[in-house]
């Protein structure tokens, strides 16, 4: 089957959830990976800099569980969608397309400048939608229910913005 | 610099599951995410709602036999109010979330490979700037790791059982009604 229930895929997570904090003492999230990779490589590549950054005596960057967990994703998106055959090979989705135009250099500058924006802000707010929207929800934290409640609606009128004029434009 | 081995082959074997879950559940394609944004596909909302009620259900009822601990993140106020924004606007324009770009990388979509490489230039420019990024996240004070249980003093299934109640009556009402056309 190409796709599942998403109630069937969030049951999953939920008990996903149980077994990672039972296992690893870890809960599930995205974000803290990449931030340590970006550590470990400014730290071979400007030595200097990272001796005076305040970043590297507060936290110890590792490959470690949640590391291994993001290239984890990669792998299971990948057998996944190769198993089904839905494999995305389109550099502009359609949906982009039919509001900014089929030019890929536009799409690939949005997803450029959106990837960064959105995982500055992860960090600043200490998680993303797995750490704060699934791990930190339930387990009703203040912090990660505060984030849903910006972040979402952030996100919707960001998205209203690029395509509520949708129908007047292009006429 | 690196967890034990055992420790490393958990992570990769929960991120198989956790990708392939994601996978199946529709969620790294644009038009899934950007068409929750628009109201007009509620995928990544059912996914998280099951999620949390499962997860929370689970997790609570373990949490007095000793065997998981919370994890909680601290409660820095300003950090979460920027970085909430920040984050909402980029996951707009990119049209994935960290967790589902991966997922879309898995899946060969070339925009979510560019995007990974926004959120790798993302990472290190808050790693450089780190000083000045722990002084903008902490200014408004920081809450600690504050749980609503024990801001109130009550029982997380006070809290567990009417929010799941919320979420499956609207899962429910939703139900009900004719899928609506895009």
């Amino acid at each position: 089957m190409k796709s599942w229930s998403p109630y069937v895929v969030g049951v999953g997570i939920g008990i996903l959830s149980w077994f990672t904090f039972l296992t690893a003492g870890n809960a599930l999230g995205i974000s803290t990976a990449f931030e340590a990779t970006a550590a470990i490589a400014e730290q071979q590549i400007l030595p200097d800099m990272a001796a005076t950054n305040p970043f590297f005596e507060k936290k110890l960057p590792k490959i470690d569980w949640g590391w291994m967990l993001v290239m984890g994703v990669f792998v299971g998106a990948f057998i996944s969608s190769k198993i089904s055959g839905d494999r995305g090979s389109e550099t502009v989705p359609p949906l982009w397309a039919e509001r900014f135009g089929p030019s890929s250099m536009k799409r690939l500058a949005a997803a450029f400048v959106g990837g960064l924006l959105m995982m500055l802000g992860a960090r600043l707010a200490g998680g993303c939608t797995s750490g704060h929207g699934i791990s930190g929800s339930l387990q009703l934290a203040v912090s990660s229910w505060l984030f849903v409640a910006i972040a979402f609606p952030a996100g919707i009128l960001t998205t209203y913005c690029l395509f509520g004029r949708k129908k007047q434009s292009h006429v | 610099m690196f967890d034990p081995t055992w420790k490393l082959i958990l992570g990769l074997l929960s991120g198989v599951a956790f990708g392939f879950l994601l996978q199946k559940g529709r969620v790294a394609k644009y038009e899934v995410i950007v068409g929750q944004f628009l109201g007009r596909d509620f995928t990544v909302v059912k996914i998280m709602a099951t999620a949390v009620i499962v997860g929370a259900i689970g997790i609570h009822a373990l949490l007095p036999s000793g065997s998981v601990a919370l994890h909680i993140k601290p409660a820095l106020w300003s950090g979460i109010l920027v970085g909430g924004t920040i984050f909402g606007i980029g996951m707009a324009l990119l049209g994935y979330c960290p967790g589902t770009s991966v997922v879309a990388c898995g899946e060969g979509r070339k925009d979510a490979y560019v995007g990974l490489v926004g959120m790798m230039v993302g990472a290190a420019v808050y790693v450089f700037f780190y000083a000045n990024m722990s002084l903008l996240a902490g200014a408004m004070g920081n809450g600690g790791k504050l749980t609503f249980p024990q801001l109130t003093g009550t029982s997380p299934w006070m809290w567990i059982i009417p929010i799941a109640a919320f979420l499956i009556t609207l899962g429910w009402l939703s139900r009900k009604r004719k899928p609506q056309l895009v």
